[in-house]
């Protein structure tokens, strides 16, 4: 129990750090263009397949799961809504959250983790360049840009593996099915969806890094990292997004 | 042991120190003043808390006791801002090399002049090319350092650390896993260094030649005692302490040396 204690306490002053640094990116010779791309790379653009597919195949489960309900009150074309709303809303953000968590947040952990084995971090302190600042901060810019975009195409494929099936086992119109999307779906639902991967997109950098400041400075620690950093970034993950659902209810969207 | 012209400020100057980790005390007691052009070798067995005293003085942890003076100047009781300034004065190269990864050799040494100087692309090249080649790596500025050796590795950060020319040099280790002609190399260029510019060095190693070679002086930690044991030139050292512990390590045939 201390331990947790201990270790959320490390976790503010780690985010006090980071907030501490957070002017750098308004100058020019701290704004790191050349760290932000590679990340933006490697996060967004590369993440990119494994998001259409992924979410493309979760539209087509969803699409079935719903067809079977649909049927039995026969309201097929509610099913048009649910695949709508629950893509925008839930399914788009969480997987395109739960790929980042796997592909950015454990990599972020192993790679300040190794830093630290190596004294890079000692290396950048002794520099008098802010470690939490040159390392959190381009990585935190790129995954802010780069999740909402990819739950954008996430949501895309997802509407369109849903219509897959409205199409093929419901014998919906894709016509119909489009205007029907078009329709029901607000502004709304797509924004709740936006703000949500924004904030998944700073609790994974967060946890990520956190984790790999504070792996112990051996290889064994830094694999460790690693898997702290995504059961961290599940976890928060998760209770955020109750959080903002809840929220988003609230004010009605 | 005579430390030259007293009035002067020290380059380094630490009081009644205690180091360690947590609670742990790796040293304490620890009280020397290295004066400004002076080439100082710190030794002692390994695990005795040599790079831990140099992480100390360069102000990457917080001691657990004493004073640690920069020329003159507090390390210790100052401000964050006051020390990130002082730490940045310092050139300090690590066991490891500590290069970034996902940099060249070159962008490596570039770092630091990215980050301070205002030198135009062309200048800095210039810089980056001169010092490459101070350390014999002007032919592998395009590399990563994964594709380094170790010792070029080292090389390179020891081109990383001098690229801003600081007055005030920390190695550790330098020499370590170097054959012996590069250490002579190493110990040559140490020595240009500060007959260059003057600037004050502190050297851990445990090459006994590099020590007699380039040593103005001596300092001498242990592992059981936790403190200093002995300083002061190293072929005073070796004649005052003949038959003891100390110059057993000095002269290379007793159990302490590695
Ligand atoms: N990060 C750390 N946390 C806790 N203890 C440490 C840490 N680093 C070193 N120590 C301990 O401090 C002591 C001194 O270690 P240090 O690395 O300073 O030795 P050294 O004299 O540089 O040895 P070597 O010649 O092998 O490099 C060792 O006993 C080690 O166990
Ligand atoms: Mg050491």
């Amino acid at each position: 129990m201390k331990k947790i204690f201990s270790s959320c306490g490390d976790f503010m002053v780690f985010l006090g750090a980071v907030a501490g640094a957070f002017p750098e990116i308004f100058r020019r010779r701290t704004r790191r263009w050349r760290e932000f791309f590679y990340y933006a790379e490697v996060c967004g653009y590369q993440s990119l397949p494994i998001v259409l597919m992924l979410c493309f195949l979760m539209g087509v489960v969803l699409g079935i799961q719903g067809a079977i309900q649909m049927r039995k009150v026969g309201t097929e074309i509610f099913m048009v809504d649910l695949i709508g709303f629950s893509v925008l809303k839930e399914l788009g953000p969480l997987m395109v959250a739960i790929i980042a968590t796997g592909r950015a947040g454990s990599a972020f952990a192993a790679e300040i983790g190794t830093m630290k084995v190596n004294e890079e971090l000692n290396a950048l302190r002794t520099m008098g360049v802010d470690p939490a600042g040159f390392l959190v901060l381009p990585k935190l810019c790129a995954m802010l840009i780069a999740l909402p975009l990819l739950s954008v195409c996430g949501d895309a494929a997802g509407i369109c593996g849903g219509m897959c099936v409205g199409v093929t086992v419901l014998k919906i119109p894709v016509a119909a099915y489009w205007l029907r999307t078009m329709d029901v779906l607000g502004i709304a639902a797509l924004l709740s969806g936006l703000i949500k991967s924004a904030v998944y997109a700073i609790l994974i950098t967060l946890a990520g890094c956190y984790c790999g400041f504070s792996s112990s400075g051996d290889a064994q620690g830094v694999g460790r990292g690693a898997t702290r950093a995504v059961v961290m970034s599940i976890f928060m993950v998760v209770i955020s997004d109750a959080v903002l659902t809840l929220l988003f209810s609230f004010i009605g969207w | 042991m005579d430390v030259p012209q007293k009035s002067i400020v020290p380059a380094v100057e630490v009081r009644d120190l205690a180091i360690g980790y947590d609670e742990r005390v790796v040293l304490e007691n620890l009280n020397f003043a290295i004066s400004p052009g002076e080439i100082v070798c710190i030794m002692g067995p390994s695990g005795c808390g040599k790079s831990t005293l140099l992480k100390h003085i360069i102000g990457l942890y917080q001691p657990l006791k004493g004073d640690i003076l920069i020329r003159g100047e507090s390390m210790v009781n100052t401000t964050a801002e006051r020390k990130k300034t002082l730490m940045r004065s310092l050139g300090v190269t690590y066991q490891g090399g500590a290069l970034f990864g996902w940099m060249s050799v070159a962008e490596n040494v570039e770092f630091p002049l990215r980050e301070y100087s205002d030198l135009t692309a062309a200048e800095r090249r210039e810089k980056v090319l001169e010092k490459l080649s101070m350390v014999g790596l002007e032919k592998f500025g395009t590399f990563m350092p994964a594709e380094l050796s170790g010792g070029m590795c080292k090389r390179a950060g020891l081109a990383r650390a001098l690229v801003l020319e600081p007055d005030l040099l920390f190695f550790d280790e330098p020499s370590a896993g170097l054959d012996p002609l590069s250490s002579a190399e190493l110990d040559k260029l140490i020595l240009d260094l500060r007959k260059r510019t003057g600037a004050t060095v502190v050297v851990v190693t445990h090459e006994l030649d590099s020590v007699f070679t380039i040593g103005d002086r001596a300092l001498m930690l242990d592992k059981e005692q936790k403190t200093l044991v002995a300083d002061g030139k190293p072929a005073e050292l070796l004649r005052q302490y003949a038959g003891s512990r100390v110059g057993d390590f000095l002269s290379r045939n007793g159990t302490a040396h590695r």
